[in-house]
């Protein structure tokens, strides 16, 4: 049996989405650009993918830029509003923890000459609400936070940014990595109060190459990337029809949010209950993470080794930190975790197909694999 | 205009009456290897190698840099060939070099009349292509101490040769004229750079590999493979195999005194390669120790692993720096996979304070509660192999 629990690096492809991409390969393949009948043809199909996108996001088609994935949509919208917005200030408010397409962009701001004010995070892998009353200020003018951690599944209180940039009187923009959250809560921008949101479309059963940017209507951003004007400059270079495309039908698969979430819940709940009854393991996720995410510490057992023999049997899990050679966890690190569990974190994925008994599965080789290893 | 490849042989020359041998090495190496790009007639001559393509469309920088990494050469060029009449060579060298002489300042043209029946004599045919290079490029300037650019005609049986400076090759012996041995190779710096500098002395290669899964991952294995691809530019073809080595490790760690787990692990390693490289008919080991690099390497710790093992350990690198080393991995590109941050069997159990000057007795003695005999047989039973390059 092959069990597949790293659905936050990436997932299986919906059959929808195969299916509805076919066609934009073998006969719909004209450029949406083309003012001829085949380009008219190819543009209604991606009108069509991007008002399923925004019916997903409830908000408007016209807010609903497409781009080649999150990584994209996140470099987009930061260096895009630090652009637009620089005459107005020069502070930037982000988190210790966000992923590297937000936090590498912020590094290459901070040596242009942005402040950059990271907010780290307490155990329980959130930043508080108070941090970010204290730190937004009239000159900032960007603030991005996502919304549930890659690594660790914390969700993040988002919404307080739009409260904290109110009671300062800022300008700020507010920007908010959901790639992790889209599919499985109901994420809503015009409900969080943020002004940019990235959305992928390889982490929500569709095919990898196709990310979006939600940009509020009415606010201003200076794309990084220049060329034929595409996505209304946005997104410049011709739109990966058939990636953009399976994105459209991935989302018209998600399922109600509040059973599904519920369910999870549940099954995250056995889970766990199930390994903490191995010796030395710890639970690194809070309790009140979103529970598509688990991510614990097999104490003595090296992530890398837990991983190579899970795989052996089929069985696919992500480790924490890439290896002892390797760079720790960032994420784990601003958690102020101690380096011996930060060095055995396993990161368990789920998706909405996996089963209870999948679980049951994992969790007893686990046992045995932690049995089986007893050296390190 | 026709265009060839001009082999000089390297040490080759100074070989008695082997040396068709090992000139009839080096063709069957240059023909594997170029297999892939097309068709080739290859002919020897005096100390030549001629390589003229007879596919259309053959891509001849490629061939260049695939030669220029076969053993035995000393030095290469792209030639024009020319027919035998002075208007015919004066054309051909004011075309085919006309890119390299407008790059340049300075020249000079050097003449070899291999066949004396050509009407000029060599110093004629000089005055007469550089008097004419002078007149069509006029930037140009002769300097016959210091050029930058030679312009090289040589008569031969059949065509003029027209070409611009010689590349250096890899200069070495033909690979397969020194037999062959055994390179263990982990996935760190050195062993692929032994293994390229025994190579270049003519080795035919295997590869041993120690992987000690889940302790070590497929990608440590696929990197170890990546790196053996780079060699085999070099070395040509080489079979890998990969030996199970996790049940030695744990039953080491369990066993034995932490201070030598290092030392033990490695007599492991010596006495399974050359039982391997004795199936695989290899005369030696190859392994890319480098005195007092780490304390595995000490001459104490050295001295305890050659005591198990009979056959001739070559180690290349012994008196090298490792930034002389890794001048070299830089050369053969294997630098950037080498860095790769993946566990291998050499970093799994690594001891805190591991012996540097163990005695052979004290190490005798430590492995006394080992099942050597079987533990190794386990090992070699489980071994898989492949072929890379």
């Amino acid at each position: 049996m092959e069990c597949y629990f790293d659905n936050s690096a990436t997932t299986k492809v919906c059959n929808l989405a195969v299916k509805e991409m076919y066609p934009l390969l073998a006969e719909n393949y004209g450029n949406p650009a083309s003012l001829h009948k085949k380009g008219d043809e190819a543009k209604a199909a991606l009108d069509l993918a991007r008002a399923n996108v925004a019916r997903a996001l409830s908000c408007n088609s016209d807010e609903v830029y497409f781009t080649s994935g999150g990584t994209e949509s996140n470099n987009i919208a930061v260096f895009g509003a630090a652009e637009a917005l620089k005459r107005r200030g020069n502070r930037i408010i982000t988190t210790a923890i966000e992923h590297p397409s937000v936090s590498e962009p912020m590094e290459r701001l901070e040596k242009q000459g942005f402040e950059v004010v990271r907010i780290p995070v307490g155990t329980d892998g959130k930043i508080k609400e108070s941090d970010l009353f204290r730190e937004v200020n009239r000159n900032t003018i960007l603030i991005s936070i996502m919304l549930v951690n890659n690594e660790i599944g914390s969700i993040q209180p988002v919404r307080t940014a739009r409260t904290a940039v109110k009671r300062a009187g800022s300008s700020a923009l507010i920007h908010c990595d959901a790639v992790q959250a889209f599919g499985k809560l109901f994420v809503i921008p015009a409900e969080l109060g943020v002004d940019m949101m990235s959305v992928s479309s390889h982490k929500v059963h569709g095919p990898k190459g196709a990310g979006a940017l939600y940009i509020r209507k009415g606010v201003r951003i200076v794309s990084p990337v220049c060329g034929g004007g595409q996505e209304e400059s946005i997104r410049s270079g011709t739109s990966p029809m058939p990636a953009i495309v399976g994105l459209g039908a991935a989302v018209t698969e998600f399922k109600r949010f509040d059973s599904t979430i519920a369910k999870m819940s549940i099954m995250r709940d056995n889970f766990v209950k199930e390994i903490s009854q191995i010796p030395s393991i710890y639970i690194n996720s809070p309790p009140d993470a979103l529970p598509y995410i688990i991510n614990f510490s097999v104490e003595g057992i090296p992530s890398e080794v837990m991983r190579n023999e899970l795989s052996s049997r089929g069985i696919y899990v992500s480790s924490g930190s890439a290896c002892s050679k390797g760079h720790r966890s960032k994420v784990l690190t601003s958690m102020r975790l101690p380096n011996s569990r930060i060095d055995s974190a396993i990161r368990v994925s789920l998706s909405r197909y996996t089963t209870e008994e999948e679980l049951k599965f994992l969790a007893e080789n686990i046992f045995d694999a932690r049995n089986k290893i007893r050296h390190k | 205009m026709k265009e060839i490849i001009l082999i000089k042989n390297g040490e080759l020359a100074l070989k008695g009456l082997n040396r068709s041998t090992f000139e009839d090495v080096l063709i069957k190496n240059i023909r594997r290897r170029l297999s892939g790009l097309g068709e080739f007639e290859i002919k020897k001559s005096q100390s030549t190698i001629t390589i003229e393509p007879i596919s259309e469309n053959v891509n001849m920088q490629k061939a260049v840099d695939i030669i220029s990494k076969i053993f035995g050469i000393a030095g290469l060029s792209r030639a024009a060939a020319a027919q035998k009449d002075m208007d015919d060579i004066l054309k051909v060298a004011e075309s085919y070099l006309a890119e390299l002489l407008l790059e340049t300042k300075t020249f000079k043209v050097e003449a070899k009349r291999a066949d004396k029946k050509f009407p000029l004599k060599s110093p004629e045919i000089c005055n007469e292509v550089g008097g004419y290079l002078l007149e069509k490029f006029p930037h140009l300037q002769v300097d016959v101490h210091n050029p930058q650019l030679t312009v090289n005609i040589e008569i031969r049986d059949k065509y003029a040769y027209v070409r611009g400076n010689q590349l250096k090759g890899a200069g070495g012996m033909p690979v397969g004229t020194a037999g062959k041995a055994a390179l263990l190779v982990s996935g760190g710096i050195d062993s692929p750079v032994a293994g390229w500098m025994m190579s270049k002395r003519g080795v035919c290669l295997t590869a041993i590999h120690f992987a000690s899964p889940p302790y070590t991952s497929q990608r440590a294995e696929q990197k170890v493979i990546e790196l053996l691809q780079k060699v085999s530019e070099y070395s040509g073809r080489i079979t890998m195999f990969i030996v199970p080595f996790t049940e030695i490790q744990e039953q080491i760690k369990d066993n034995c005194p932490e201070e030598l787990f290092t030392i033990i692990m490695r007599r492991f390693m010596m006495r399974i390669s050359e039982k391997i490289a004795r199936q695989d008919n290899c005369g030696a080991l190859i392994t890319g120790e480098s005195l007092g690099q780490v304390a595995s390497q000490t001459l104490y710790a050295i001295g305890c692993t050659d005591a198990v093992c009979n056959m001739p350990t070559l180690r290349p690198l012994i008196g090298m720096d490792k930034d002389e080393i890794v001048t070299i991995s830089r050369k053969i590109d294997t630098f950037d996979i080498s860095i790769q941050p993946y566990e291998d069997c050499c970093t799994v159990f690594t001891p805190k304070h591991p012996r540097t000057r163990p005695t052979l007795e004290y190490v005798e003695q430590a492995e006394e509660k080992l099942d050597i005999d079987a533990l190794e047989q386990r090992a070699i039973d489980g071994k898989r192999f492949i072929t890379v390059g």
